[in-house]
């Protein structure tokens, strides 16, 4: 009976369950369309690692005409919505409980000063309780003075004092949008938690329920129910995948400048990739709670966190950035910043592919070799 | 090795490895199991009843000794073997989210039945199985009976030549259990198959042709259930003293020498004697005697390698003012559209022994967590000692002692820990606080293992502990969830003598269980099936009800099934 026609036989039933299954279970369908719709409107529109509309605190401590013309760049400026204070002690305090992000503090003298040499010292406080932010700000503020003095400068025609010009181009994503790098990266997200986690689930849900059991003392092979488990959150990873395509590119304007097979087929390698580990995890961890843990702590944290989807890896210390070449999202977060911001960049696409496709062999062959039909 | 023999277990040797503990879950275990008949494996929980049930399906690997199926060597070739056998276990894989129908479909399409022969033998296998009218409905919403049955129709897809059952009928209502066996044994007489069966009910080993008595890992005894019993003819007699309560009759008769055994049976109670003991002459004690069973050889073999503990009443009966101490009227517990228990109604007195009897899912469980002030009730009025739950189940539980299924201890903590931390969580302190510790130490035999982890303990060691966890601060009322199943008849008889002597004290006592015969060790009982109660009343009461002109004198099982079987017929 264990002819082909048999394997055929069995392997369809399996696959049959499966799809049952996955109708009938709220959960997994959430997992594969609701959740993408819900992270990709958090970091859509929730998440922006953009400064926008700072708010930062205007202190003159004797107002005059350059002051006015420079707080009024600021108030033009899309960055900051700026509100002037009456002195410092105000702007402290406003500070303190974190309603201004940042305090620009013009002296007495500031007036007087530009107009007789046209230089004066300005004062910049920053909140750098999120380092990140604070740099942001200062590098605005800097920016947003620089450019009052262009303009200042250009009024007077008077040459300005700086000798060299920087002219800077964006490639790529020219409005530095940080929503066009966050959702091609949250696809890896997206699929990882499908590949990983969901099917690390259900397969551990057979073994507490006590379904696998009885499964193995039929004639069915390993190679039938790994393929019985594979086949169908493929199917269902690929699915998702597309939606939150979709989404991406309707909803989010988010461009797709590579070809859309390519990126079709390296995401069919990042997923057998995941389920791989997802499988993996399930045979080593056999109920549902173990196996969720270690498919949040190594497979979805790390897609998250090292993989380049929400930290760059170039300024991560030596050792994380060498760690992060065991995550398989960071090459697929690669490929994804690559075909939907630049295109068709070979250079980076091939390596990262190639790397896909080892871990996927990798973690599908240990899967396979690691499940027996025995209990212990 | 013969033609006749369907399974050879020889020698063999299975270990696990827990921590740093080794167990031996089987020791040099040798039996064989005949074709076309009933093979029955017995023995309490831990015995190593699922572990040899493995092993043969191919899922263990022994650790020594040879395993023949069918002719087939089971350690070398277990993929062999798996296409000749069916194998339900213990909890039996049914996809609760797949409808009857789609189960059968797949393990059909697993077992390779081919297409042309799927009509016929589903239309056979859910007519067999009664689940005909259920083929549209997820298996999720069978009750505990009809999964049972569904999972055996499952292994049945493929008739297998070898058919290993592990617990099919423990924790199931008594009819679907009839039933069960009644499939079982057509498949043996109509297709000559063979089986080999676990159970932990020592009553279902005089429907088997062999038995093969397990132990702690150890075969005690093999052969037909007849020559385990026929070397007790002659020692069993039935003592029946009018006037005389039963329990204390039966507490005169286990502490005497020449009585091994004494359990509460009918109207009177049923003693094993001593070998070559006859009964003893004792004033107003009329003996008939009785037919040995199965139980009795387990007993006896038991009995050679420890004496049972014994509690005994040492005090006359105190009257108690009989006043109602649990009430329960007209209560109901929904979960969703689910009705877990459904317009219940009860009194139980202080000082009665109050059972309720039903299988896995009939509601006990709900009803005791609702009488715990665990969960609140959906609808109705509910009170301990005189206070409504509903307002203040703080209160009403500081007088509870609860021992939930399965023993609820800290298992990685050793004996006295957990001794220690209950008795602390009930605030007991200085004097009162040591005295308890010593009184259960002593009163439930603990000193042998004090010192150790409570996990490492036999599941009759454990049970003893939860129950003096559960009876540290003296409570009132005592609830015991299932403290009985899966341990040996002789921890069982030292339990049941126990609880005696707290019911004597005044102490109430409500328990469930799904043994049909620990229901004639309380004072009243409710059966329950469900979540409706269909009975309440004495045991022999209930019994009573059930009587016909061709069964005059019906056992609790006989009264369960017509109760059910009531309950069916009107709905």
């Amino acid at each position: 009976m264990n002819s082909r026609g048999g394997s055929q036989m069995r392997l369809r039933g399996l696959l049959y369950k499966e799809f049952k299954q996955i109708l009938r279970d709220p959960s997994s369908l959430a997992i594969a369309f609701v959740m993408p719709v819900v992270l990709l409107l958090i970091f859509g529109y929730g998440v922006s690692l953009d400064a926008k509309h700072v708010p930062v605190g205007m202190v003159a401590d004797s107002p005059g005409v350059a002051s006015a013309s420079l707080f009024s760049a600021f108030e033009h400026s899309r960055y900051f919505s700026p509100r002037r204070l009456p002195n410092m002690r105000e702007a402290q305090a406003e500070l303190m409980t974190r309603r201004i992000d940042a305090i620009v503090h013009l002296q007495s003298n500031f007036s007087a000063q530009m107009e007789s040499d046209n230089t004066a010292p300005i004062q910049l406080i920053v909140n750098g309780v999120d380092a990140n932010q604070a740099r942001l700000i200062k590098g605005y503020v800097g920016a947003t003075i620089n450019n009052w003095l262009e303009q200042r400068a250009e009024r007077r025609g008077i040459p300005i004092s700086t000798p060299v010009m920087l002219e800077a181009r964006v490639w790529f994503n020219p409005e530095v949008r940080s929503r066009e790098y966050l959702v091609p990266g949250l696809i890896a997200v997206i699929m990882t938690l499908i590949g990983a986690l969901l099917t690390a689930l259900v397969m551990a849900r057979e073994w507490e329920r006590g379904t696998l059991e009885a499964l193995m003392v039929t004639p069915v092979t390993l190679r039938e129910i790994l393929l019985g488990k594979l086949i169908p959150y493929f199917i269902l990873g690929m699915c998702s995948m597309l939606f939150s395509l979709v989404m991406g590119i309707f909803l989010f304007a988010v461009p797709l400048r590579g070809n859309l097979f390519l990126l079709l087929f390296v995401s069919a390698l990042f997923l057998l990739a995941s389920l791989g580990m997802g499988l993996l995890i399930s045979i080593l961890a056999r109920n549902q709670f173990v196996a969720s843990l270690i498919a949040i702590l190594v497979t979805f944290l790390p897609a998250f966190m090292l993989s380049g989807f929400l930290f760059d890896i170039s300024s991560m210390p030596g050792w994380l950035q060498a760690l992060t070449h065991i995550v398989a999202a960071r090459y697929f977060v690669n490929v994804l910043h690559t075909l939907f911001l630049a295109g068709d960049v070979w250079a980076v696409i091939l390596p990262n592919t190639l790397a896909l496709a080892l871990m996927a062999l990798l973690f599908l062959g240990m899967a396979r070799l690691r499940i027996h039909k025995r209990l212990e | 090795m013969n033609k006749q023999t369907a399974l050879h277990v020889g020698n063999l040797e299975k270990h696990f490895r827990a921590g740093r503990r080794l167990i031996k879950a089987l020791d040099k275990v040798n039996l064989d199991a005949q074709c076309g008949c009933i093979t029955g494996l017995i023995g309490p929980d831990g015995a190593g009843k699922t572990t040899l049930m493995r092993l043969v399906a191919g899922l263990l690997r022994p650790d020594a000794g040879q395993i023949q199926v069918l002719g087939v060597d089971a350690v070398l070739d277990p993929l062999a073997i798996q296409s000749k056998i069916g194998y339900m276990p213990q909890r039996f894989g049914l996809y609760e989210d797949l409808t009857v129908a789609e189960n059968l479909a797949l393990y059909a399409d697993l077992q390779g039945l081919p297409p042309a022969e799927r009509p016929a033998r589903y239309a056979e296998l859910l007519h067999l199985t009664a689940l005909e009218r259920f083929t549209k409905r997820l298996a999720g919403h069978l009750s505990g009976g009809m999964k049972q049955k569904l999972g055996l129709a499952c292994t049945l897809v493929r008739p297998p030549k070898l058919l290993l059952l592990d617990e099919p009928t423990v924790g199931v209502d008594p009819l679907s259990r009839q039933e069960l066996w009644q499939i079982i044994k057509g498949l043996v007489a109509e297709e000559g198959m063979s089986v080999l069966l676990s159970t932990t009910y020592l009553n279902e080993a005089e429907r088997c042709a062999q038995v093969v008595l397990l132990y702690q890992g150890q075969v005690l005894g093999q052969g037909t259930p007849q020559e385990f019993s026929q070397r007790f003819q002659g020692r069993v007699w039935y003592a029946e003293q009018p006037g005389v309560l039963r329990r204390r009759l039966q507490d005169g008769l286990i502490r005497r020498e020449e009585v091994l055994d004494a359990v509460l049976e009918g109207e009177g109670v049923r003693a094993l004697l001593a070998d070559k003991a006859s009964p003893p002459n004792l004033k107003g004690i009329l003996w008939s005697p009785m037919e040995p069973r199965f139980e009795d050889a387990f007993v006896a073999i038991l009995a050679q390698q420890r004496r049972p503990t014994h509690t005994s009443i040492e005090r006359a009966p105190v009257t108690f003012k009989k006043e109602t101490v649990i009430v329960a009227s007209n209560v109901s517990r929904r979960f969703g559209d689910f009705w877990a228990v459904r317009h219940i109604s009860f009194a139980v007195k202080k000082g009665e022994i109050f059972g309720l009897l039903g299988a896995n899912g009939a509601g006990k469980s709900t009803t005791f967590r609702m009488l715990c002030g665990l969960l609140p009730p959906s609808e109705g009025q509910l009170a301990v000692n005189g206070v409504d739950l509903r307002k203040a189940p703080a209160k009403a539980r500081a007088r509870i002692g609860y021992m939930a299924q399965r023993f609820s201890l800290y298992g990685h903590l050793g004996v006295m820990d957990n001794l220690r931390f209950f008795a602390r969580t009930y605030g007991l302190k200085g004097m009162r606080y040591k005295q308890r510790l010593d009184w259960a130490l002593d009163e439930f035999d603990l000193r042998t293992a004090a010192d150790a982890i409570a996990d490492d303990q036999p599941l009759g060691y454990k049970q003893r502990l939860a129950m003096a966890c559960a009876l540290m601060h003296e409570p009132a009322i005592l609830f015991l969830d299932e403290p009985t199943s899966g341990v040996d008849p002789l921890e069982r008889r030292a339990f049941w003598s126990r609880i005696n002597a707290l019911a004597e004290e005044g102490v109430t006592i409500m328990v469930t269980t799904h043994f049909m015969q620990e229901a004639e060790y309380c004072d009243r009982l409710a059966i329950m099936a469900q979540g409706r109660i269909l009975a309440i009343d004495t045991p022999a009461a209930i019994r009573a009800r059930a009587a016909t002109p061709d069964n005059p004198r019906p056992k609790m099982e006989d009264a369960f099934i017509t109760l059910i079987q009531k309950m069916e017929r009107a709905a």
